[in-house]
């Protein structure tokens, strides 16, 4: 990508700063198409039909919805902490942007190739927990102070089982660069590391438990990453308004929602990159190429963003105790057997 | 100036600028949150110098631990914009005396220390090597410091759990 661009423009810096906004081109048209699916999902499960009066079926509703947010008047609380008020959403909003440099949208397409590509993710993710911080104290408002605390410790904690689950997809893959990863799970569905990766049958068959449970409590933990439910106790409408953003309007409102659909597609496409191959085609060499790289990879992603969506609105609400105890007391002990067991099947 | 030496300034400013917030700021909150541009600006000096692996790992101790729990500690001793929290200059001769001491003995051994400079090309896959040394050449000093995390771990769990006894 980064060649064909050096070709066009020359060796300049608009080359790099044209590649670093790429997956943006890509963040915003999804975010209409998610709010949108978001509201249709949401309303067929309970039995509704949502919006159905802008264009067919409600289509043009999120565009209805931006122009609104557009008009409305940006208020800040006259006693909240102006300039970190100010500066909270676009911090969370970098902490997913940048977390976006390491993912592999194609095989031709990767904003930073680095070879710490998802240790880099979790790092710089940890922005977003500042930016949450930041927000609720700024509003000084106790809602959002205790919304961004419940967010930070949420987070802090769910670290430990992501870190640990990516870490048996990393063991078997032998690398931290995504781009590495996907390519080791090239050539057809059986060989994503959520099946035991292409190994020797034998491997793969005693890998397939522990693969399959470090997959999901991924999965679980990346949801309570992104504060959604049944994990969005930060958030909880009944019992905190609506968090750390109660106090935010107009388009500082819109960029932490931007922020948030932004985090539910990164989740996904760790999973997606980590687990299930990628942007590669799951029947190995059919409808493979940049291309369909492209098109597979934001079809595996947005299926777990359906899930995610599909999740919110059939649990309920954790409490913060069982928050806790989920992550310390069942997903933690059940990576640490993962993996031991992928450790020692990989070496004997 | 090179693009190198633009990005280096840009990185040592905003270390530099955020370091003088933290110094001076009377709000100890907004103290607290620049330091998160001055951790920031220096793992972007440690890329700069080819250390990914250390760069990655400031931005993951320092700003999603060390940051956010000083943070906790910070909103929850003033919790509203309202309670200054004071701040004053008290001792300012033993502080003369002592930072002057220390920025002398800091510049002395700057001009005195003999500076290695290579010309070899810098390692390309820097996190393949440290781990190998970490289970070779340091694994003492390495599990030295697990074993000190555990204590304060379980410290920590027996201070925050001790039951209450009538």
């Amino acid at each position: 990508m980064y060649e064909l661009l050096q070709q066009l423009l020359g060796d300049s810096i608009l080359v790099y700063v044209i590649g670093a906004a790429l997956p943006l081109l890509f963040i915003l048209p999804y975010a209409l198409v998610t709010v949108l699916l978001e509201m249709k999902v949401s309303a067929h499960m309970q039995d509704r039909v949502a919006y159905m009066y802008t264009g067919w079926h409600g289509v043009l509703q999120p565009v209805a919805d931006i122009v609104k947010l557009l008009q409305k008047e940006d208020t800040i609380p006259g006693v909240a902490d102006k300039t970190l008020f100010r500066l909270a959403p676009y911090l969370v909003f970098m902490g997913s942007y940048a977390g976006f440099a390491a993912i592999p949208f194609s095989s031709a397409y990767i904003g930073s190739d680095i070879d710490l590509g998802v240790f880099y993710i979790v790092a710089i993710t940890s922005l977003a927990v500042i930016g949450i911080l930041m927000a609720g104290w700024a509003s000084n408002n106790k809602w959002s102070l205790f919304g961004a605390m419940r967010s930070a410790a949420q987070i802090v904690s769910y670290e430990i089982p992501t870190a640990l689950s990516i870490l048996v997809a990393v063991m078997i893959t032998g690398s931290l660069n995504l781009q590495d990863v996907t390519h080791f799970q090239d050539g057809g569905f059986w060989n994503w590391v959520v099946f035991g990766g292409p190994l020797p049958l034998t491997q793969k068959l005693l890998l397939l438990p522990f693969t399959l449970v470090s997959f999901f409590i991924l999965f679980i933990a990346g949801i309570a990453e992104v504060n959604r439910t049944p994990f969005d106790l930060p958030e909880a409408e009944s019992e905190l308004v609506q968090g750390y953003n109660t106090e935010y309007s107009g388009m500082k409102f819109a960029i932490f929602y931007l922020a948030e659909y932004a985090n539910v597609f990164l989740v996904s496409a760790i999973v997606v990159s980590l687990y299930l191959g990628g942007w590669t085609s799951p029947f190995g060499e059919f409808m493979s190429g940049p291309i369909w790289g492209f098109f597979w990879f934001v079809a595996k992603g947005m299926f777990f963003v359906f899930m995610q969506i599909w999740i919110r609105w059939t649990l309920p609400r954790l409490r913060v105790d069982q928050l806790m105890y989920t992550s310390w007391k069942v997903l933690t002990p059940f990576l640490f057997v993962c993996i031991f067991a992928v450790g020692f099947i990989l070496v004997v | 100036m090179d693009l190198y030496a633009v990005v280096f300034y840009a990185f040592a400013f905003i270390t530099l600028a955020a370091g003088a917030i933290v110094v001076f700021s009377r709000n100890i909150v907004h103290a607290a949150f620049a330091l998160l541009f001055a951790f920031f600006g220096v793992a972007g000096l440690y890329v700069l110098l080819m250390a990914d692996f250390l760069a990655i790992t400031q931005l993951l101790i320092y700003v999603g631990g060390i940051l956010v729990l000083v943070l906790f500690g910070v909103m929850l001793t003033s919790n509203t914009i309202d309670v200054q929290m004071k701040t004053s200059t008290i001792q300012t001769f033993p502080a003369v005396l002592i930072v002057a001491a220390l920025a002398g003995t800091l510049i002395g051994i700057f001009w005195s220390t003999d500076w290695k400079t290579t010309t070899d090309p810098p390692i390309q896959a820097t996190a393949p090597k440290i781990g190998e040394m970490m289970l070779t050449s340091y694994l003492l000093p390495f599990e030295i410091a697990s074993v000190v995390l555990l204590v304060a771990l379980v410290g920590a769990a027996m201070i925050a759990r001790r039951e209450k006894k009538a």
